[in-house]
């Protein structure tokens, strides 16, 4: 394949095309117009315009637009230019380079494992030395991981636990107290417990429903004064916000992965990807007509996670 | 002459000029299939010189600020700094917003040429001896590549992508017996915790591009060791690589295609917006936007995060939640699979000889048929993961379009499989050109060769005597 030299794994011409792509060798070759410089010109001609138009635009206060598109043919003016230059201008293959054989030879590769292995046993034959060694390495490595205790806090109860308590105040994310009498049947509303806005765990998603129509256990009997009810807001799937409630159905659709709940029957997961449903939070009417937690969430708000029992 | 003079100072410390004279002289082969990586190489670079340009504005802090700028209506809003940042960086910085939006253009375009390239030297078999360890640097840099793409796009702590850190988040949750101790220290504590957004900012510019950059150079290194394989033809053989000279027309071809890049990416940032932070609005964790997709590149998990059933199962008493099997154990089992592949075809093929000369796809029905398969699989799951969108656009309810998804990806992937068995059969049988080429009469003789003998007798049987055959 190669011809002579000195080299005969730098790049020699092959001869007349024996790497000729497949279908065209026998083919004439197609006439190709003789003079692509002036082309190759213009192109570059245009690269060097819209670079000038781009500063231009860029000095005179910027337009996103016009910068991207001046950059763009500039670029393609580039890219143009070049490759006609390479395609039209310059030596043409087929090239033929040779392969190295793969892997040394034999006795290569003995010798290197005969003078390895000699030096090696400086070391393998203190074997006492090379256990205190991999003590001391072992023990050093796990001592230098303890650092990455320092990224976090303790989960401790936290997954467990959120700032409502028996008792907060129920106030709209501008902090403000939430009259019963002020929600129609079918207004729905995210609240939280008063001073805590921006927890990522407190958000509650208080619906008014017709009274009649709840379905709930009869140990939450009176957790939905008047058609009220209250879940978290936070998916039990993968924790996004329950955003979505379509006043008709009374069903609530995660926007994230459509997992949908049945508002109505206790907000049982009735489609998607969840699994458990959105925890009730037991609300009442003050004296005063607002609205307070009479407790704590039934379990965990959120996604599931390993520690949790229930 | 001060060239010649340079090249000596050089040579005269280094005696570089024989490797210099090889280096340049390394034949490239010209099939375009093989610019995929350097598309993907170029989108790289790309992605680190607008990366830097935007690190000189974004601020990553999780601490509240007063936003004033040209951006009128978020003037005098109370939003993170790292929100603040990016908005400003988009408005009031000039040819910020260009650069930002190339440099989201680039990494879904970077992605996507890993993407094809991976594809490309999978049905070709170009992974085979000599080259696994290309190959495993490869699927290292494309797991690598998925997550600084996630990494990047959560940096502005906007609606969109703070939602996407909570579902990350919820995924860490959900290992078994670490889950929560390794989200509260990934995150610093139960989500929102104010660290995460500083800690992604360090790994997306500082310790994956490194990363990147050390298995890039390994990659290419190799590939400059072993050379180019290339397609069998005329004067192409097991020990040659027959194409065009480094110097001067491949470099000059190659920078072409660079400045192409450059062409569609400019084009791209310029004219079509993307990820607009503005219009989601700041990172409140009571809040979500919809419908809500992620960058394609993670459209896999989304989609297999909302068709897998809910299910969720105790060990010994404890729950495993339900993303762990969608978001923990499909992504292992893709990139546990991918990384295997060489290993396990060399040992159903029992070839284990050096190649240098490509497959072509349809020299192997099964490997075709293996790859279609996976493709249809994860294709689907992209798809899936615009399930709200394509409800509303059809009219069809979300459930229902739930569990079609779920019957099709059950279903879709072996079809696929077998249907890409039968066509590639059917190529290599006949000789076709390509895929249109191919008669009827070839497929029907493609269909009864798949068709094992035995089983084949037996339906003949069946319908030649009703019930005797059975």
């Amino acid at each position: 394949m190669t011809q002579g030299g000195e080299r005969p794994d730098a790049g020699v011409p092959a001869g007349p095309r024996p790497g000729a792509p497949e279908g065209e060798a026998g083919r004439p070759v197609p006439l190709r117009p003789p003079r692509p410089e002036r082309r190759i010109a213009a192109a570059f001609g245009l690269t060097a315009a819209a670079a000038v138009g781009f500063a231009a635009v860029y000095w005179l206060g910027g337009q996103t637009q016009l910068e991207g598109v001046l950059l763009a043919v500039a670029f393609a003016g580039l890219a143009y230019g070049l490759a006609a230059w390479s395609a039209r201008l310059m030596p043409q293959g087929p090239f033929v380079e040779e392969h190295e054989p793969f892997g040394s030879s034999r006795r290569q590769r003995a010798a290197f494992a005969a003078e390895f292995e000699e030096d090696l046993q400086a070391i393998s034959r203190r074997r006492f030395l090379g256990r205190a060694l991999a003590l001391a390495v072992g023990t050093l490595g796990a001592a230098l991981l303890f650092p990455l205790r320092s990224l976090g806090p303790r989960p401790g109860r936290a997954l467990y636990q959120t700032p409502w308590r028996g008792g907060a105040p129920v106030v709209t994310a501008d902090g403000r107290p939430v009259r019963a009498a002020d929600l129609a049947v079918g207004s729905v509303l995210t609240v939280f417990p008063r001073g805590h806005l921006e927890d990522g765990d407190a958000a509650v998603l208080l619906v008014r429903v017709d009274p009649g129509a709840l379905r709930p256990p009869p140990e939450r009997a009176g957790w939905s004064p008047d058609g009220l009810v209250a879940h978290s807001k936070l998916c039990t799937h993968a924790g996004c916000p329950v955003g979505l409630y379509e006043q008709g159905s009374n069903l609530l659709f995660c926007p994230c992965h459509q997992s949908v709940f049945d508002l109505l029957d206790g907000a049982r997961p009735i489609s998607g990807p969840a699994a458990r449903p959105l925890p009730q939070l037991p609300i009442e009417v003050t004296p005063e007509g607002y609205l307070r937690a009479s407790g704590d969430f039934e379990g965990p708000v959120g996604p599931g996670f390993w520690s949790r029992s229930s | 002459m001060i060239l010649r003079r340079g090249a000596r100072w050089l040579d005269d410390r280094l005696g570089a000029a024989s490797v210099a004279r090889t280096s340049l002289a390394k034949v490239f082969p010209d099939h375009w299939s093989f610019m995929l990586g350097e598309i993907a190489l170029y989108c790289f670079v790309t992605l680190v010189l607008t990366g830097v340009f935007l690190t000189f504005f974004f601020d990553p802090g999780t601490n509240q600020v007063v936003y004033h700028g040209a951006y009128a209506p978020l003037n005098g809003a109370r939003v993170s700094a790292a929100y603040a940042s990016s908005v400003r960086l988009s408005f009031d910085v000039r040819t910020g917003l260009l650069m930002r939006q190339v440099h989201h253009w680039a990494a879904l375009v970077f992605v996507a040429a890993i993407v094809v390239h991976v594809c490309r030297i999978f049905f070709t078999g170009a992974f085979r001896r000599p080259r696994e360890l290309n190959w495993l640097i490869g699927v290292t840099l494309l797991a690598l590549s998925l997550f600084n793409g996630f990494s990047g796009y959560s940096l502005p702590d906007d609606l969109l992508s703070g939602v996407g850190l909570r579902i990350a988040y919820s995924i860490a949750l959900s290992v078994p017996v670490a889950g929560s101790w390794l989200a509260f220290l990934v995150f610093g504590g139960e989500f929102p915790a104010d660290q995460i957004i500083h800690r992604l900012f360090v790994v997306h510019i500082l310790l994956v591009p490194g990363v990147l950059v050390g298995l890039l150079a390994a990659h290419i290194g190799i590939l400059v060791r072993q050379k180019h394989s290339q397609f069998p033809g005329p004067g192409r053989t097991e020990h040659n690589v027959v194409g065009s000279k480094l110097w001067p027309t491949y470099a000059t071809r190659s920078v072409a295609l660079f400045c192409a890049i450059l062409a569609v990416l400019f084009a791209l940032g310029g004219l079509v917006q993307i990820n607009p932070i503005w219009l989601y609005g700041p990172f409140d964790p009571a809040q979500v936007s919809s419908p809500a997709q992620p960058d394609w590149y993670i459209g896999w998990v989304e989609g297999a995060l909302r068709m897998y059933p809910p299910w969720e199962f105790r060990v010994l008493g404890r729950l495993v939640p339900n993303p762990f099997v969608p978001a923990v154990l499909v992504p292992a089992a893709t990139f546990g699979l991918l990384y295997l592949w060489p290993f396990l075809e060399q040992r159903l093929t029992r070839d284990r000889d050096a190649h240098q000369l490509l497959d072509r796809p349809r020299d192997h029905p099964v490997r075709c048929a293996a790859g279609a398969g996976t493709l249809a699989f994860y294709g689907l799951l992209l798809v899936t993961a615009s399930n709200d969108v394509i409800a509303r656009l059809t009219r069809v309810p979300v459930a229902t379009l739930t569990w079609a998804g779920r019957v099709v990806l059950v279903a879709g992937p072996p079809v696929a499989a077998v249907a890409t068995y039968v066509v590639v059969r059917a190529l290599r049988d006949s000789g076709a050109a390509g895929v249109l080429q191919v008669s009827s009469g070839q497929l029907a003789a493609a269909v009864r060769a798949t068709v094992p003998h035995r089983r084949r007798r037996r339906a003949a049987a069946a319908i030649a005597g009703g019930s005797e055959g059975r």
